[in-house]
């Protein structure tokens, strides 16, 4: 144990924005720091590499297709995708699950078709799918969890049926911060002859994740909640699967041929990154990739589960506050969601910010989940490897004082 | 390390105990406020005769930067005319964007204990939510 967090004392020196504030971050399931090298190699490829990618035929040209192909390939290796043609980059996770909705989605979902979310995705991995029943006419049908944010397989078994041609589900719950097996209800999707879209956006940047291994026809995340910049994600898709599936946006880069009466669109993945691509972003993502990947992903999931123990034993000692799923740390994945008693969530976040302590408050862009749960709003706090004991500690403290200076008894 | 906070006696007083945080009979008026980013929700409740407001309630719920300034605005109105509120209402939303005078400050009474709110970005809509609603109201 001392071991991890000895080498957490380093690692923390690479973050900047870290190792010169006394900020106990702990919304990391927000938005990640970022490390030097991702800067510094966002940096250089602006300094030294930056040309149009794919467009130029001079050499400067090539360094920086060079440098996006790269990233490509890096991120393909690092989740375990069968080649890098079955990357597409993008802005977010949010960008990647819009593009399957409105190509994949609206392409293939026909009235009669049946297609099922989960009730505790982010709205991002819901409002698309919503369009899509809305204009397909294929019936939408909602994946309930018990109140510990687990999916049972009875649930599964009333949603998934013959006519279930899509399932969308996260691997990680934003809010709960537990792992679906989504290697099951692939198995259950596939069986059907459906296709399975994963948010990979809470679990790509805290564990190993394999596309392949789990069964991801298509899987989205964002690159700056795994140490990246802003702007910058990655769509995975089965390369038949993209094949076959027509652009989402369209314009430059991403075509072979136009003219007035005949388009042709480029190769996968390229037919779906109309516009200037955003090379340094991904060069940028790539040198996070490499850093984790130094570190160890199994390193980061330790280490978190350690911090996430830690957490939770600490609140279930604080009367008055509630956790939102079970109170067992690996049922958590670094992400504790709660509610104090009489105090509105976003009064908790303010009273820890007036104590150095930045933590999420709100619906976590999780509304139809809040429903569910049968809660307006809460508060979340969320851990990187990088934070330290003194810090969720810190957060403790303060939560143990808040009824009291809400004017609550003691 | 335990940090002063904004929540002072009269907010928390007023979040835990309000004075109007009820139903009135036979309302003149009635108007929802909605502040989205708190999911702070207020219906406010007034009584008018003759421009005077002769008797206000709020019912809701929300954060308690929203309840306590909503429960403070109505101990200052009742009693007084549209006109004096909608002044008053003017010179709370100066005092929030750092334009008030100390004479103005003091005017407000309990509700300068808002001044300091200028300093929090993310909470000025809970502290305006039931300034703005009664100002919405009178108007209609």
């Amino acid at each position: 144990m001392e071991s991890l967090k000895s080498r957490v004392l380093e690692l923390r020196k690479d973050f900047p924005l870290i190792a010169g504030s006394n900020l106990a971050y702990l919304d990391n399931a927000a938005t990640t720091q970022k490390p030097q090298c991702v800067l510094d190699a966002w940096n250089k490829y602006y300094e030294s590499m930056n040309a149009n990618p794919m467009r130029g035929v001079y050499e400067l040209s090539e360094v920086a297709t060079q440098a996006y192909e790269d990233a490509r390939a890096a991120v393909a290796a690092f989740i375990g995708a069968a080649s890098a043609e079955e990357i597409v980059f993008t802005r977010n996770a949010t960008e990647s699950l819009n593009l399957v909705a409105y190509t994949y989605g609206m392409q293939f979902l026909k009235p009669g078709d049946e297609f099922v979310v989960s009730v505790a995705e982010h709205h991002s991995n819901f409002l698309p799918w919503k369009m899509v029943a809305e204009k397909t006419g294929a019936t939408l049908k909602c994946l309930k969890c018990e109140m510990t944010g687990e999916i049972t397989d009875e649930a599964l078994a009333e949603v998934i049926t013959e006519k279930t041609k899509l399932v969308a589900v996260t691997q990680v719950s934003n809010v709960f911060g537990r792992i679906n097996n989504i290697r099951h209800i692939a198995d259950m999707v596939h069986a059907v002859g459906g296709v399975i879209v994963v948010d990979g956006s809470q679990s790509v940047p805290h564990m190993k994740v394999n596309v392949q291994e789990l069964g991801a026809d298509f899987l989205a995340f964002s690159g700056h909640k795994l140490y990246g910049p802003m702007g910058i994600g990655a769509l995975y898709g089965r390369y038949e699967l993209l094949e076959k599936t027509q652009p989402f946006l369209r314009g430059g880069e991403m075509i072979e041929i136009v003219h007035w009466d005949r388009v042709k669109f480029a190769e996968v993945p390229h037919k779906f990154e109309a516009g200037t691509v955003n090379a340094g972003g991904a060069v940028g993502l790539h040198a996070a990739i490499d850093y984790v990947s130094s570190i160890g992903m199994d390193f980061i999931h330790a280490r978190e589960l350690e911090l996430t123990a830690r957490t939770l034993e600490g609140m279930k000692n604080i009367s008055g506050v509630n956790i939102i799923g079970t109170d067992e740390a690996c049922d958590h994945n670094g992400i504790v969601t709660f509610t104090v008693d009489g105090v509105h969530p976003h009064d908790v976040a303010s009273i820890m910010s007036a104590d150095g302590v930045a933590i999420r408050a709100g619906h976590h862009c999780a509304q139809p989940l809040m429903d569910h749960l049968g809660v307006s709003s809460t508060s979340r706090v969320s851990l990187s490897f990088y934070n330290t004991e003194e810090e969720v500690d810190r957060f403790l403290t303060c939560l143990s004082s808040i009824r009291r200076r809400m004017g609550f008894g003691e | 390390m335990e940090s002063k906070t904004f929540y002072s006696e009269i907010i928390n007083d007023h979040n835990l105990h309000p004075l109007h945080k009820h139903d009135i009979e036979k309302p003149d008026i009635v108007l929802e406020g909605v502040n989205p980013s708190c999911g702070d929700d207020i219906v406010l409740q007034l009584k008018v005769k003759d421009g005077v407001i002769t008797d206000g309630s709020y019912v809701g719920e929300g954060c308690a930067i929203s309840q306590a300034s909503a429960d403070i605005m109505l101990d200052m109105i009742i009693g007084r005319t549209t006109d004096e509120a909608i002044a008053l209402h003017d010179k709370f939303m100066n005092m929030i964007k750092g334009n008030a005078t100390e004479e103005d400050i003091e005017e407000l009474e309990e509700a300068g204990v808002f001044s300091e709110i200028s300093h929090m970005p993310a909470r000025v809509k809970c502290a305006v939510l039931g300034w703005k609603t009664v100002k919405e109201a009178i108007e209609s």
